[in-house]
């Protein structure tokens, strides 16, 4: 499930947040998209997806092709590029009043994909896979609100692959989280990307690089660099690039 | 060292705050404001309580069997019951309900989900707004000269109406606003996960703002319960059972201000005897929709 981003260009109403993006994703391991805050990192991967039409003023041009088909192609419905782009973002977001179980099978619920002992099955195989299984399953009918912020993002998570995506995005998933649990969700994104392809947007340097095998850098809504992570941090080729890694600018 | 110690003043405690006139004057006026929100709080309770008592002492001696299965008698006479009143109130307020609530529902998730900032959207806001505040008497004009006119007859249907369309901007304002409340990553994770805009309206943001609007729902069905106004010139009034809808029918604050002003004592009783059972069946009501609705679950609002 290789992603191929052809001259992406994106507008909040007037003002142009990214230009003329050209990028290829492989369809194995983990792209980390890095940049300062404010470069259009969110942007790029809610292009992914068709997220970010939902925003009021929202435009895309340009052509984003996932094994070849161009997900912007009029006849292609966003709910349908949803269901198998698979999302986790920068805040947890589990339906807080709804409990642990429920979180995990609100995408097959909402799609209609499973129902009964089938259902019970991936939730149980998700919430292992988002390595959460052990801390909640005694208590999955206990409501989502009380779980800590980690547990709520791993629960995220687990609702996402609910639905068995081709691909996942994440969107800062770790930054508004303490230490420890930023190891386990980087633990998790190491376990995905051998299955998935994974976009992982980071402002943390030292996260991309230990967890992904590609980065790419953006700045003020252009790609500035991409490469393979260790060759990208050792040697830069860009002077942009070169002052971001060395924290001249932030 | 122990010269620095020793040349040390004893400074004043820095959580102190020194007596100067500005801090004496933010002191009196904190207490003048807590003492302030004291009394207006203890006056409005004293007034509802007094109210309240004031009803229950005057109502409850006459509060019996009759008064839910009789109708009133004739000249005043002394007995008979409320039971028209009542039965003509809950059909009236189902009535008003099977339109009142759908509509201000809808009319609240559109404010909400699809309106946003547009020039719809605010035309429609301020229209809710000013329907809110319009003397519930003109909603009655409204059913008179559309029903109750062509119809040559007042009637159940033209009350139900009148109270349904006051309903309504209860319902949408309460519901907007509670749904604005739903934070907006619920809708993302929802739409994220491939659902399409209207099953993350019903499956997730709805339920998600279900306590709020259903406190929105009771509120304007108590208040329409309590109607008497808009109810004067389309259901009118019948002392006699009735359920036919294109027909006359009693609602119990009708009855309540029939005979309030009666010259017999009896009728001035059940007056309050009626109120009673009104508040009373505002309060059971409810208390049984937040119940079944399992309003009280999750500690509901
Ligand atoms: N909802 C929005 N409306 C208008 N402009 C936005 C919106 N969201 C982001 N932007 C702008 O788009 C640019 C890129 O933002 P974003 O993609 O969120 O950056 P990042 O995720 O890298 O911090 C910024 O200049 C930001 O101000
Ligand atoms: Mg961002």
């Amino acid at each position: 499930m290789a992603i191929e981003v052809r001259n992406l260009n994106v507008w909040y109403g007037r003002s142009q947040a990214l230009h003329d993006i050209t990028l290829t994703i492989e369809s194995q391991g983990a792209t980390a998209i890095i940049g300062p805050s404010g470069c259009g990192k969110s942007t790029f991967v809610r292009c992914l997806n068709r997220m970010h039409e939902e925003i009021a003023g929202g435009r895309v041009e340009g052509e984003v092709l996932v094994e070849g088909i161009n997900i912007y192609e009029r006849s292609i419905q966003p709910v349908y590029v949803r269901r198998h782009i698979g999302m986790v973002f920068q805040r947890p977001n589990p339906l807080p009043t709804r409990s642990i179980f429920e979180n995990v099978a609100i995408g097959l619920r909402l799609n209609g994909l499973a129902r009964g002992d089938a259902l019970k099955e991936i939730v149980e195989r998700s919430l292992t896979q988002a390595a959460l299984w052990d801390e909640v399953k005694d208590r999955l009918n206990e409501s989502a609100g009380q779980l800590s912020g980690g547990q709520q993002q791993r629960l995220c998570i687990a609702r996402a692959l609910a639905i068995e995506p081709k691909i996942i995005l994440m969107d800062e998933p770790a930054s508004a989280l303490d230490p420890i649990s930023t190891f386990q969700i980087e633990d998790l994104m190491r376990e995905l990307r051998k299955t998935y392809p994974v976009v992982i947007v980071t402002h943390n340097m030292q996260q991309a690089a230990r967890v992904a095998e590609k980065t790419v850098f953006f700045l003020q809504g252009r790609l500035i660099e991409q490469g393979e992570t260790g060759k990208f941090f050792s040697r830069p080729q860009k002077k942009e690039t070169e002052d971001y890694i060395s924290g001249r600018f932030s | 060292m122990s010269i620095t110690v020793e040349q040390q003043q004893p400074t004043a405690n820095p959580f102190q705050a020194p007596r100067t006139a500005h801090n004496a004057r933010r002191r009196i006026s904190n207490i003048a404001i807590v003492a302030l929100s004291l009394l207006a709080t203890a006056f409005a309770v004293a007034v509802l309580l007094f109210l309240l008592l004031y009803v229950l002492r005057a109502g409850l001696p006459y509060i019996n069997l009759d008064l839910f299965t009789k109708i009133p008698t004739p000249n005043g006479e002394p007995g008979g019951g409320l039971a028209n009143s009542i039965q003509g109130s809950l059909i009236l307020v189902g009535l008003a309900s099977l339109f009142g609530i759908p509509l201000g529902l809808f009319t609240g998730i559109y404010l909400s989900e699809f309106g946003g900032r547009g020039p719809i959207a605010t035309g429609v806001r301020f229209l809710v707004d000013v329907l809110t505040g319009i003397p519930t008497i003109i909603f009655g004009l409204f059913a008179w000269i559309f029903i109750v006119v062509p119809q040559q007859s007042f009637s159940g249907l033209a009350g139900g109406v009148a109270l349904g369309i006051i309903m309504i901007p209860i319902v949408a304002r309460t519901s907007e606003v509670v749904l604005r409340l739903v934070p907006n990553e619920l809708r993302e994770a929802s739409l994220a996960l491939g659902a399409t805009e209207s099953r993350t309206i019903l499956r997730v943001v709805i339920p998600s703002a279900r306590n709020g609007i259903i406190t929105g729902i009771v509120l304007a069905m108590a208040r329409v319960a309590g109607e008497t106004a808009p109810l004067l010139m389309t259901a009118f009034g019948n002392p006699f059972f009735n359920s036919d809808i294109t027909q006359p029918m009693d609602a119990l604050p009708l009855r309540i201000f029939n005979f309030a002003e009666s010259p017999y004592q009896a009728q001035i009783n059940q007056a309050y005897a009626g109120s009673l059972v009104l508040i009373v069946l505002i309060l059971i009501t409810s208390f049984a929709i937040r119940w079944a609705t399992g309003g009280f679950k999750h500690g509901g609002r």
